[in-house]
């Protein structure tokens, strides 16, 4: 007698095609009714006895040499009991390795308006907010750069002691295959120019953090981060304090969308002055502060050239990017690389070439925002692929059906697909939207636009350069029934506690509420390295397995020797352990705990994760890979009124291949979530500054930090919205749950794009496609120009000579020509480590290179 | 968060304490605070004593008289919005009041803080830390309009929603001080200038607003066309208030249409009443008063989306908004305003 179908015995694991219990429903979100009630304390609602308020002291003047701070007003003022600057703090840090330009306070130089400069710490929010306005800062100014172009055109005065070519950070040249060979195959050749104007991730919780002096000389900082471990050991090199003394707390963040994923300057403020005043020392950014923090969408400009076959097959491609960075560093190295890598995933591109390139200037420092890189190459992509479909007379979803990656497969640039559903997520919604029959054929002014995407689950390499896990879980069991589960992983909204307790709670078969979690806590949680590129469900996910695997062999063992059973009959189900074919004979789970308690003593379990090696074996060759990836298709319905260019979304259908939602709930609040983020980049958000004439002013100001003036959707403004979710197990995958968080934002705004062509027959190339651009394509065709409003040129820049890498098809080994490790070309089917790897792994089609 | 200067904070319960209280100068006058508050705590405006008209009863009243519709300066937006004669009389009205802001802000804004709203610009709205980057302007501390650099006045735009609409209706309004009251057309209640932009005299409150009989939905069809980025929120970069008397079926009797947004003041655009009284109203008349609208607009570079597509706007919502009270089609995707009235 099976007890429960739903159930797994022990014996068999969960496999692929097994039924689960709580993994695919819709339970509520663990940290759901503290989030509801007003209970989930946020960074900025932790107060203690004796805290002193911090405020910033921000430049005013977009780039400059500090001449003399002037705090003795401040310093006079009633209630204000420290300042800090820089020099106090001198050791720089940044998040990534290859760029640590950042000061806590400025040492010398400002780098664009909005800059901390100085800190004041008071008995009050109010006093401090005086205190900062009172402290006087001299300037000696420097010329300002406000663009890519001027920054080519301005090598000199640098503002890094470092970059790979004057103000240009970061030059990258990638060519996979033979792309000139691809080019004259090719029936067809198209170019695009296109523009994604940058733009910043809203959370509606403001940046927060408190430091506390702690005895024995250490420092606790709470803070609203998507990356506590990262903060950790920034906060070790400025602080010069070892790690053990410096403990990081993440609070539930109110959202984070990358804009937290940084080590932020207010952090390490806050740290140096709970150690300097002997308090704690509290800090939140106001809104427009949160617009100088930024880190948002790096505003690209891209040159896109693929050749087609008639029948839509592509024979190469050549994309050049260039990104305006800001002022620092920050994850601008690997969004360089991230506006070419994830180019591959969706279609197949024999030969490749990617050419990237970031400037600084003198602007809040660009980063990751949801997607990272790669919506502004997709975008213009999507919409090369929709012109081209135009152009061959394809219809635009049989192009890209035609087009697939295949499953299991090595890309030109040597990535390692996964499972693949964009084809069923087309299909989705196309039937969903009514395609066949809508699609060019609804009245002027309506249309149909599709798109696609693909994403990451969980970038393959960490920040810093390590052999060591990327994720740990601990799981503490004792008599109480209870189950602690411990990981340095971080909520942020996107409902990553709850994946980590219903992975747990699944494999030992007992309720959420069992579970007691303790994460973000560098002191007491195993590392995680935090909330970005759609890692958690993977990592932690593996992770908490491992741990929860650990923990019921362990309990099977006991109880086995308990009832006299094998331990591969065991069930772990309805907080129950029980053999499979008499579930009457078994025990509570808080007895099955006792047994295992008594059996082997104090008890506790770890589990880790690592992602998979990928093949790539060139420079660069880090940024890219994952264990898999997701898949998106979108269809956007819109309507343009003709004579004014205002349109607006009706609906949007949207499929994504998820693997299996942990909970469908949650997983579609993230879909949803995102066509609301896409639909604010597609049609109205802009993070633009503002030079006064130079004749009177070098001012160069953010043009409106405001939640008002920051134009992007609020609930009323939202389309109908369609989601499907395509479930197709993954293997690599825990319990076969791909990514949901980033992947689904990518089709939004190409498929606004194309729709706005369907229903006027104009083009944008640009984003975001405004009602005034649409109205100057549409001028433009009536006075017989081309019907498109866009970028018309892209600058030379000298992206240096290539790094040649022959691709899986030409049989290279995934390391570039001229490396001296390079063996040469082998047989097409891969390199040696591969074929090993592969026949280990009993995956004869990890390689698909025929 | 910001934060609020320190202040000396009064609010009587009776008129007669405030208009003393506002006599000798200084304090500045507070009603649902919407406007005010953010303006101090970005500190582009200044006082270090506020009177908030918020406890003075007989201002929050809505009466019926002989003449019209009476409306208590701080009856709320939600008030006025909530107020059946408002809605089946003066929809226009109504609508106009639907779309300013959002319901939170409708609930605690009220009807003389709309019309008395200080004017906006990109380079004044924004915190003192901001302000001084470009080292101030104008209208605040500093010299120069960053809109027009050679101007020798301030551009900062009009952003009351309610004014054109009560200007086009013909509204009047009352205004109290130490030396007496006195009653204006609220038209004239406007300066075309971004700094004093109100016409009032020192000590000064505005206490009541007139709607007049002869403009309500038995004698005349009015409209609102609001332009703005979202439906859900933003102040106008555009508005279109029109109010049309019909004599027989199709001839106008009176016009008026009048713009926000589009100058520092609302603009009223003469033409629709040259145009349009006494002949049969038709899309040509109509067309002719609309490119008329668009030179009489000064959309400058002050606020969301480029200027010259707000001037070519402005021929197209007044094109629209004619058409709509003119009982004409109109061929126009309709502004998103706040459609839930209450």
């Amino acid at each position: 007698m099976v007890a429960n179908p739903k159930v797994a015995a022990l014996g068999r694991g969960l496999e692929s095609e097994e039924e689960y219990r709580l993994i695919g429903t819709a339970f509520r979100r663990v940290d759901g009714r503290a989030k509801v009630t007003g209970q989930t304390q946020f960074a900025d609602d932790l107060n203690f006895p004796r805290m002193a308020y911090v405020k910033l002291v921000r430049s005013t003047v977009p780039h400059a040499r500090i001449r003399n701070i002037d705090l003795s007003a401040a310093l006079a003022m009633d209630g204000v009991l420290g300042t800090l600057v820089g020099t106090e703090l001198p050791d720089k840090f940044g998040i990534l390795p290859v760029s640590e330009d950042e000061h806590a306070l400025a040492v010398d130089t400002v780098r664009f308006v909005g800059d901390p400069v100085a800190a004041v710490a008071a008995v009050s929010e109010d006093i401090a907010h005086e205190a900062a306005l009172a402290v006087k800062v001299e300037y000696e100014l420097l010329p300002t750069i406000s663009s890519f172009d001027e920054a080519l055109k301005t090598p000199e005065p640098q503002m890094h002691d470092y970059a790979d070519d004057g103000n240009i950070h970061k030059k990258v040249s990638l060519k996979f295959g033979d792309v000139e060979e691809g080019f004259e195959e090719a029936d067809v050749i198209l170019e695009d120019t296109c523009y994604f104007e940058g733009n910043t991730h809203l959370a509606m919780e403001q940046h927060s953090a408190v430091g506390v002096p702690e005895d024995e000389g250490r420092v606790t900082v709470y803070s609203s981060t998507q990356t506590p471990h990262y903060v950790h050991r920034a906060l070790t090199k400025v602080l010069g304090l070892p790690a053990s003394r410096i403990r990081v707390v993440a609070c539930s963040n109110g959202g984070g969308f990358g804009g937290k994923s940084d080590p932020f300057n207010h952090e390490m403020v806050v740290a140096k002055l709970a150690l300097k005043l002997g308090r704690p020392c509290k800090v939140t950014l106001t809104r427009e502060e949160v617009f100088y923090c930024h880190r948002g969408r790096h505003p690209v400009l891209m040159h896109l050239r693929t050749g087609f076959t008639k029948d839509g097959s592509i024979t190469s491609q050549h994309l050049r990017t260039a990104l305006d960075g800001g002022a620092f560093g920050s994850y601008g190295v690997a969004s360089t690389y991230y506006t070419g890598a994830l180019q591959t995933t969706t279609y197949r591109i024999p030969n490749y070439w990617f050419e990237g390139a970031r400037a600084f200037t003198n602007k809040p420092p660009c980063g990751p925002k949801r997607g990272h890189g790669t919506p502004q190459p997709r975008f213009a992509f999507e919409v090369h692929l929709d012109k081209a479909a135009h152009h061959l007379g394809i219809d635009p979803a049989e192009l890209r059906l035609r087009n697939l990656q295949p499953p299991d497969s090595v890309t030109a640039n040597w990535l390692r697909i996964g499972s693949i559903e964009l084809g069923e997520c087309i299909e989705a919604v196309v039937r969903g939207s009514v395609w066949k029959e809508r699609y060019g054929k609804l009245p002027e002014g309506r249309g149909l636009g599709l798109a696609c995407g693909a994403y990451l689950c969980g970038a393959g390499l960490p920040i810093y350069w390590n052999h060591m896990p990327q994720s740990g879980v601990q799981i503490k069991l004792d008599r109480s029934g209870c189950v602690a589960v411990f990981c340095g992983e971080t909520e942020i909204g996107q409902g990553s506690d709850s994946v980590l307790a219903a992975i747990v709670a699944e494999v030992l078969g007992i309720e959420l509420e069992d579970i007691r979690l303790c994460v973000g806590d560098t002191d007491l949680t195993p590392v995680d390295l935090g909330s970005y590129s759609s890692r958690v469900t993977m990592m932690v996910g593996h992770a908490a397995m491992q741990a929860a695997e650990r923990a019921r062999d362990t309990i099977a063992r006991a109880v086995a020797a308990q009832l006299e059973v094998p331990e591969t009959e065991l069930v772990f189900a309805d907080r129950r352990v029980f053999p499979a074919g008499d579930p009457d004979s078994g025990i509570d789970f808080s007895a099955a705990v006792v047994a295992a308690e008594a059996r082997f003593g104090t008890l506790g379990t770890t589990g880790s994760y690592i992602p998979p090696r990928a093949p790539g074996r060139y420079r660069g060759a880090g940024v890219g890979p994952s264990p898999t990836y997701s898949y998106s298709a979108a269809v956007v319905e819109v309507e343009v009124d003709p004579q004014t260019g205002v349109y607006d979304c009706r609906h949007v259908w949207m499929a994504h291949d998820i693997g299996q939602a942990i909970n469908p709930v949650l997983a579609l609040g993230q879909i949803e979530g995102s066509i609301y983020m896409g639909l604010g980049e597609a049609m109205m958000e802009e993070q633009v500054f503002r030079r006064l004439p130079r004749r009177l002013s070098s001012a160069l100001v953010h043009k409106m930090p405001s939640l008002l003036e920051y134009k992007s959707p609020g609930f009323h403004d939202m389309p109908r919205m369609t989601s499907y979710m395509i479930e197709s197990r993954d293997e690599r995958a825990p319990m076969g749950a791909k990514e949901v968080g980033q992947g689904p934002l990518l089709p939004i705004m190409p498929a606004v794009a194309n729709a706005i062509f369907d229903a006027v027959g104009v083009r944008v190339d640009q984003v975001p496609a405004t009602p005034e651009l649409i109205l100057k394509a549409l001028e433009a065709r009536a006075r017989g120009r081309p019907a498109r409003v866009g970028p018309t040129r892209f600058p030379k820049v000298d992206y240096g000579a290539p790094v040649e890498v022959p691709t899986p098809e030409q049989g290279g080994d995934g390391r570039a020509k001229h490396d001296p490790k390079h063996r040469g070309l082998r047989s097409a089917s891969g390199t040696m480590k591969d074929r090993e790897d592969a026949l280990k792994e009993r995956r004869s089609a990890t390689l698909t290179t025929a | 968060m910001l934060r609020l200067p320190p202040l000396e904070f009064n609010a009587p319960t009776k008129l007669s304490e405030a208009v003393a209280a506002c006599s000798n100068g200084g304090a500045r006058l507070v009603a649902g605070g919407t406007d005010l508050w953010p303006n101090m705590k970005r500190r582009h405006q200044q006082a270090e004593a506020v009177v908030s008209l918020m406890s003075i009863d007989e201002l929050r009243r809505i009466e019926q008289t002989a003449r019209g519709l009476t409306i208590g300066s701080t009856v709320t937006l939600t008030g006025v919005l909530r107020n059946p004669a408002v809605r089946d009389r003066y929809p226009g009205f109504a609508r106009a009041v639907a779309a300013i802001s959002s319901p939170p802000l409708r609930n605690m804004g009220t009807l003389g803080g709309n019309l008395c709203v200080d004017t906006r610009c990109t380079y004044y709205n924004q915190t003192e830390e901001w302000r001084r980057s470009i080292d101030y302007c104008m209208k605040e501390q500093g010299t120069i309009c960053w809109v027009a650099t050679n101007s020798p006045r301030c551009w900062a735009h009009s952003a009351s929603d309610a004014a054109p609409m009560l200007c086009a209706l013909g509204a009047r309004v009352k205004l109290v001080s130490a030396a007496g009251e006195r009653e204006i057309p609220l038209a004239d209640f406007y300066r075309d200038d971004g700094i004093e932009y109100l016409g009032m005299r020192p000590g000064e409150i505005l206490t009541e607003v007139f709607v007049p009989n002869d403009a309500d939905s038995e004698h005349c069809r009015s409209a609102f066309w609001k332009l703005r980025r979202r439906g859900s929120i933003d102040f106008s970069v555009l508005s279109v208030a029109v109010s049309l008397c019909m004599a027989g079926s199709n001839t106008g009797s009176r016009a008026a249409v009048c713009l926000g947004a589009v100058g520092s003041s609302p603009v009223a655009v003469n033409a629709a009443g040259e145009l349009l009284v006494g002949k049969t109203i038709d899309e040509d008349l109509i067309s002719a008063v609309a490119h008329q609208a668009r030179k009489d607009a000064t959309p400058m570079s002050n606020t969301d989306f480029v200027p010259a597509w707000r001037g070519k706007m402005a021929e197209h919502y007044t094109h629209a908004a004619l058409c709509e009270a003119a009982g004409l089609p109109v061929r126009r995707q309709a502004p998103k305003h706040g459609l839930t009235v209450v």
